[in-house]
């Protein structure tokens, strides 16, 4: 049958109406979209977190800090494999506004933990060999147009004075759920100015990331090491590294909530407005479908047409709204990427756009639907003339 | 040609009907409707045989029941009780489906505003019984463009209805009706949307199908001028049939 043709034609029939609804359906799966990527990057540095790598901090709060000397305690714990250590350093480039996170660590170590941060060779043995170099993510690099070589000066925040870095390498991450927008530098540079200037501070690691051999023994693992600190002047507070940036994110969770339920309603809303114009449309038709029936069409071919119709300016909607979802979230990225490191759109964003598309087109067609399979004939002719 | 002289009268005398079999029977058709509480009685135990090939024009006032007689003989809607055979068929026996397939095998319908499908040519409003056929493209094809060369608007099948005056969408409609070679054309006040020309042009084509082809019709009106071109004219009123002739 034609009923593709019919239903493509009677899409348009009323085209002002028609293109307004697909223009609703565009912005409600855009937003829908950009809301659903926005919480993903939220939770970026969760889902970018290994399950081999625990966290080690202060028990009391992040912002104390634990003796460099619990290291070879840590290390004679059952199931370590490799201990790293740092301190978030909190240095500005120029001017606040080019906010980047910026760590002094272990080096070795570090790049050890973190595989995923994909370095050259050379540059990996360059950075390693210079004490004051440091290794820039490839945004972040981009962004400022460091090249390795260049020198960089951080103001301190935490750590005060200006810190100079030479870049040895420019890392890039193994997939694109890995933040490009970080900055290292040995943490011993930061400990032997800090014991220059600050000697009480010296010695003293923000946090320890720590190699486990098996991921099933991490909770083993942590209380063994908590018990070695307990009745310490720091004890420690040890979890996962998904737990620990779980801790961040949950600070923001009832943001995240209301950001999910928003989707959530701008769906529900075009759902009712696909269903208004629908329901408007059968309507106007209903003497239409009455003739088919007459010619012999059953309910079954009536369905058809109007969920058709539906399903068919339900999905063109999600098209474009999914179409524009890419090219606007890369635009917000270049915007915000600082705030937002990690902000593309998921396979699992697009799919569910496409579900919510599909629901809407069903949803909007079941009443009119219903209504004009039920109609009887002579009640339908009747509303004709 | 002048109102007076039936459209009928160009093609020929009717033909004797007595010798014919009667191919739709009518026994003791009850039908009323619902409004509100109060039960409205329509039909009031209609009896009527129709012959095969016979011209047969229903009248009365509005609200005398003769569109819902003609809806239950072409088997859009339900009788309350007595029984309708046509052809053979007892269609007060059968369910939705069953009717609906009988329908578009054996009734070609003709409404008073046409009822084409805007989005269709009127090609595409006149293939529309047929693709409920097993016919192939090409034979659906044939027919098309014989019923349109019938209804005389073979240079007009790819215009849509909004192209065409309300004559030639009547034309078309007519066309849609008699693709499938049905058993009975039903048509309801074919010409209570036209012009006196169109009018009349229409009257003329719906006789040729009758007197040339052969065709059963069963025709609506209000219009005296239009029923003269039946061969068979019955009162209804009040939900009773009389019985008169042209």
């Amino acid at each position: 049958m034609r009923i593709l043709k019919l239903f493509f034609r009677n899409a348009f029939r009323h085209k002002l109406r028609t293109g307004l609804t697909i223009l609703g359906i565009t912005i409600a799966i855009l937003a829908f979209g950009m809301l659903r990527t926005l919480v993903n990057a939220w939770y970026a540095g969760v889902e970018a977190s290994s399950a081999n790598r625990l966290v080690i901090r202060n028990a009391i709060s992040l912002v104390f800090p634990l003796p460099l000397a619990y290291k070879d305690r840590i290390r004679q714990v059952e199931g370590v494999t490799l201990v790293s250590w740092g301190n978030w350093f909190g240095g500005v480039y120029i001017e606040e506004k080019n906010f980047f996170p910026n760590f002094a660590v272990e080096p070795r170590s570090f790049l050890a933990l973190y595989p995923e941060y994909l370095l050259p060779d050379m540059q990996r043995s360059s950075f390693l060999s210079d004490r004051k170099g440091a290794v820039a993510g490839k945004k972040i690099a981009d962004r400022f147009g460091w090249k390795v070589g260049d020198t960089v000066t951080l103001k301190g925040t935490i750590f005060p004075g200006n810190w100079e870095f030479t870049i040895r390498g420019i890392y890039r991450g193994k997939d694109r759920s890995v933040d490009e927008t970080q900055f290292f530098f040995h943490w011993e540079y930061l400990d032997e100015t800090v014991r220059k200037t600050a000697p009480r501070r010296a010695g003293q690691v923000g946090y320890y990331i720590i190699g486990i051999a098996n991921p099933n023994l991490a909770g083993e693992v942590s209380a063994a090491i908590d018990a070695a600190f307990k009745n310490s002047l720091a004890e420690t507070l040890t979890e996962t590294e998904k737990a620990f940036q779980m801790s961040f994110v949950s600070m923001t969770e009832a943001i995240l909530i209301a950001i999910q339920l928003v989707s959530i309603v701008i769906i529900v809303i075009i759902m009712a407005v696909v269903a208004n114009t629908m329901a408007m449309t059968a309507r106007e038709r209903i003497g239409e479908y009455a003739v088919f029936k007459t010619l012999g069409f059953g309910g079954r071919f009536i369905a058809g047409l109007i969920f058709g119709e539906s399903l068919f300016i339900s999905l063109l909607g999600t098209a474009i709204g999914i179409g524009l979802t890419f090219p606007v979230a890369a635009a917000f990225h270049d915007y915000l990427g600082t705030y937002f490191p990690i902000f593309f759109v998921e396979k699992e964003t697009v799919l569910m756009g496409v579900a919510a598309g599909i629901l809407v087109g069903v949803v909007a067609a079941l009443f009119p639907t219903w209504r004009a399979v039920r109609i009887r004939i002579a009640d339908g002719l009747r509303r004709i003339g | 040609m002048s109102d007076s002289i039936s459209p009928c009268d160009e093609h020929g005398p009717a033909p004797v009907l007595e010798s014919r079999p009667v191919i739709v029977e009518v026994r003791n058709v009850n039908k009323s409707y619902l409004r509100g509480s109060h039960i409205i009685p329509v039909l009031r135990d209609i009896r009527l045989d129709i012959r095969e090939g016979e011209f047969l024009a229903l009248m009365g006032p509005s609200g005398s029941g003769k569109s819902t007689l003609l809806n239950l003989i072409a088997g859009i809607d339900k009788v309350d009780s007595g029984s309708i055979v046509i052809g053979g068929v007892d269609i007060t026996a059968l369910d939705e489906t069953e009717l609906a397939h009988w329908r578009a095998t054996h009734v070609g319908f003709i409404f008073q505003f046409y009822n084409l499908i805007p989005v269709l040519t009127a090609f595409e409003n006149v293939e529309l019984p047929l693709q409920l056929t097993g016919l192939s493209r090409a034979e659906r094809r044939e027919h098309v463009e014989t019923a349109l060369r019938v209804v005389n608007l073979a240079n007009r099948m790819d215009h849509y209805p909004a192209q065409l005056s309300g004559g030639e969408q009547q034309r078309v409609a007519i066309a849609r009706a008699v693709v499938t070679d049905p058993t009975i054309l039903v048509a309801d006040e074919p010409t209570g949307d036209l012009d006196r020309a169109s009018a009349r042009e229409i009257m003329s084509l719906m006789c040729r199908l009758n007197r040339e082809s052969g065709k059963t019709i069963i025709m609506v009106t209000h219009d005296p001028k239009a029923a003269e071109a039946a061969q068979v004219i019955r009162h209804l009123d009040k939900g009773y049939l009389n019985h008169a002739h042209p």
